[in-house]
């Protein structure tokens, strides 16, 4: 994984609640056995017409979005199904961040694997964001855990430390639990086991 | 005396395999189940780091998601699907994991497969990457979907770093009605904390209501828990589930039985425990339900009206049902009874178990269905579908004139060739709504058995209750 560092970007406002995970990605490109080629995919069925040509006034598809890294959605953003499909596609179309009100479990978990990171705004700040112009930059700073706006205030956001420690050093987390082999040991020792393979 | 916990705690408790300070706890999976669509990344990266998975005893893998419906005398057609179902195969093969394959006689949706096979027990975590995973939290089992990344975790190490939950009382109490189903129980739970009211939480579904129901009544209500936004959702076992489980191939069997049924025993919530958050729900009161929206949070009683944006205060939250009525193309203020539907799905992993093919083909039975509506019976695994014909419910669908096909996840995901054209209305008995989810363009009405098998009969939105006799 690689490291996550400070960056400035515009943002792309997206300010729908409840986006799904069949909306980012719909479950029709989960038939891939790679994780390629998926960022062109994103938010297809809103992106795209029947014959497959962008849709002109679609947010994704203007030529400003194409270099934001920020996302700006609605509440409960990546609520529904599991599939990693959908921090694969957003980080392969060029998102580093989302910022909203509340993410989904396991869309947070998926997006912090990614290096795609979730920011928790409040209800004001979220706001004020929306009011700002189109054209508005915000920095984020995992390590000081702040989100800076344009007009120079800034705004804390919580991670927890084990997330914020993996991202900031590009750690590999299966290579962490890995590591504690010999306390998994001893947890097996003295498991019970209950599905009877004897049969 | 030690604090009294929940069952919620209690499975937590005894999983803990390491807790170190500023990392998540390290919690041991009891079983991991593996379908096609989202491991094979996970099994690339074991390959790239030269890792076995380390309890293939505990790992079970299956084809559901992209796997067709159609007779298996045919081949799989769509050449991406057939590489995707073939990888897993190989993947399954070469790591040592026991696989019901898409030609296995136990092939089927991975959340019946599982309990019906005896390997969802009481007191397990269980894992897989599919967010119906909570379906497991039928046998009191912390059960939870998981990303690709956390696929592979435990593959190698059959252990997730996690962070405890909040505690969430769900309290069904009273008796249903007549034509009212467990289907209808968890989506007025969705229609009343909506769908992100449970999120960082896990269930636990108590009262009389949920003491009431079969094991596979449970098992449709703690399946949509993820759609009230929580990961997990549960029931505390009990004799309901000890009788289910008895005899199943996998369950233990002889004194491993009676000393696993003892250790079960223990499991339920202690008295005086209390919940993080609590929200109850009298089912005495409750009508079948249905959704209207593009969220399984948006629904009605099938009495009643689509929803006014007008008297929706937060301008958000507005745009958002206007925005559901666009693409459901649904009137404010209307009922949704009567509305002309095009298909009829009576399967997924909510509803695709033998009762809920019961409870459709008592409807169906003597009946013929709407010429103008395809009506389309999945059973939920090879295993449902051969009860399902030794009772002759085939027999009682193919002559109502719906289609009786092979079994897997089918139209509720809509990844195998299944699935609604641009503008088409169904009634599904499946999981979710969102926009596209059966098909781009598609515009789904969530409902139970009955109330999908009703429609069928009627060609638009029905109220068993009111089916002529």
């Amino acid at each position: 994984m690689i490291k996550f560092t400070p960056f400035s970007s515009k943002i792309v406002q997206f300010p729908i609640d409840n986006i799904d995970t069949d909306q980012i990605i719909p479950a029709r490109f989960l038939k891939t056995i790679s994780k390629d080629g998926l960022g062109d995919q994103l938010f297809n069925d809103w992106r795209y017409e029947a014959d497959g040509t962008p849709k002109p006034d679609f947010v994704l598809n203007q030529d400003w979005a194409r270099t934001r890294q920020v996302l700006l959605a609605g509440d409960n953003f990546g609520c529904g199904s599991s599939r990693e499909h959908a921090p694969w596609a957003l980080t392969q179309y060029g998102f580093r961040a989302v910022i909203s009100t509340s993410f989904a479990d396991i869309f947070k978990n998926n997006a912090l694997k990614n290096s795609l990171l979730p920011i928790v705004v409040d209800a004001e700040t979220h706001k004020r964001l929306l009011g700002s112009p189109k054209d508005t930059e915000v920095s984020i700073d995992l390590a000081g855990q702040t989100l800076t706006l344009a007009d120079g205030s800034t705004v804390k956001f919580a991670v927890d430390e084990f997330s914020k420690y993996l991202l900031l050093e590009g750690v590999d987390e299966l290579g962490y639990i890995l590591q504690q082999d010999p306390a998994i040991r001893a947890f097996e020792a003295k498991r019970l086991d209950s599905i009877n393979t004897l049969s | 005396m030690s604090k009294p916990r929940t069952i919620i705690d209690k499975l937590w408790d005894s999983h803990v395999v390491a807790e170190k300070p500023g990392a998540p706890a390290l919690i041991y999976i009891d079983l991991h189940l593996v379908h096609e669509v989202t491991s094979p990344q996970a099994f690339a990266g074991l390959r790239e780091r030269g890792l076995k998975v380390r309890r293939p005893d505990l790992t079970f893998a299956t084809t559901d998601h992209s796997t067709p419906t159609t007779p298996k005398t045919l081949p799989i057609v769509d050449p991406i699907a057939a590489a995707q179902v073939k990888q897993l195969e190989a993947n399954a093969k070469e790591f040592g994991i026991p696989c019901f394959g898409y030609y296995s006689p136990n092939q089927g949706i991975v959340h019946v497969i599982g309990p019906e096979n005896g390997l969802t027990q009481p007191g397990m975590t269980v894992v897989c990457g599919d967010s119906h995973t909570a379906t497991h939290g039928a046998f009191g089992a912390l059960a939870f979907g998981i990303g690709t990344s956390e696929v592979e975790m435990v593959l190698a190490t059959q252990c997730l770093p996690q962070r405890r939950s909040k505690t969430f009382e769900v309290r069904v109490d009273g008796t249903l009605k007549s034509g009212v189903t467990a289907k209808d129980i968890i989506l007025a739970v969705c229609a009343k904390i909506g769908i992100g009211g449970g999120t960082g939480s896990v269930f636990e579904y108590v009262g009389s209501a949920i003491r009431a129901l079969t094991i596979e009544e449970r098992m449709t209500v703690c399946n949509m828990s993820i759609e009230a936004g929580a990961r997990a959702g549960l029931i505390a076992p009990d004799d309901t589930t000890y009788q289910y489980l008895n005899g199943r191939h996998f369950a233990p069997q002889g004194a491993a039985w009676d000393s696993a049924v003892a250790r079960w025993r223990s499991l339920p919530t202690d008295e005086g425990a209390t919940y993080d958050k609590s929200v109850s729900i009298d089912a005495s009161s409750l009508e079948p339900m249905i959704t209207f929206g593009t969220n399984p949070g948006m629904g009605i009683p099938i009495s009643g009206a689509v929803p006014e944006p007008g008297s929706i205060a937060d301008p958000i939250e507005r745009e958002s049902l206007k925005k559901a009525l666009t693409y459901m193309a649904l009137e404010a203020g209307k009922p949704l009874a009567g509305h002309p539907i095009d298909v009829v799905f009576v399967g997924s992993c909510t509803n695709s178990r033998i009762s809920d093919l019961r409870a459709a083909a008592g409807v169906l039975k003597g009946r013929k269905v709407n010429p103008r509506v395809r009506v389309m019976v999945v059973p939920g695994s090879q295993q449902v579908k051969h009860q399902a014909e030794a009772e002759g419910l085939d027999r009682i669908f193919l002559d109502a004139g719906a289609e009786w096909r092979e079994a897997g996840c089918s139209m509720c995901i809509a990844m195998n060739g299944d699935q609604l054209s641009p503008g088409q209305y169904s009634v599904s008995t499946s999981n979710r709504n969102f926009e596209g989810r059966q098909g781009k363009g598609g515009r789904t009405f969530l409902a139970s058995p009955l109330t999908a098998a009703a429609s069928a009969v009627t060609g638009v939105v029905t109220d068993v209750r009111k089916l002529a006799q």
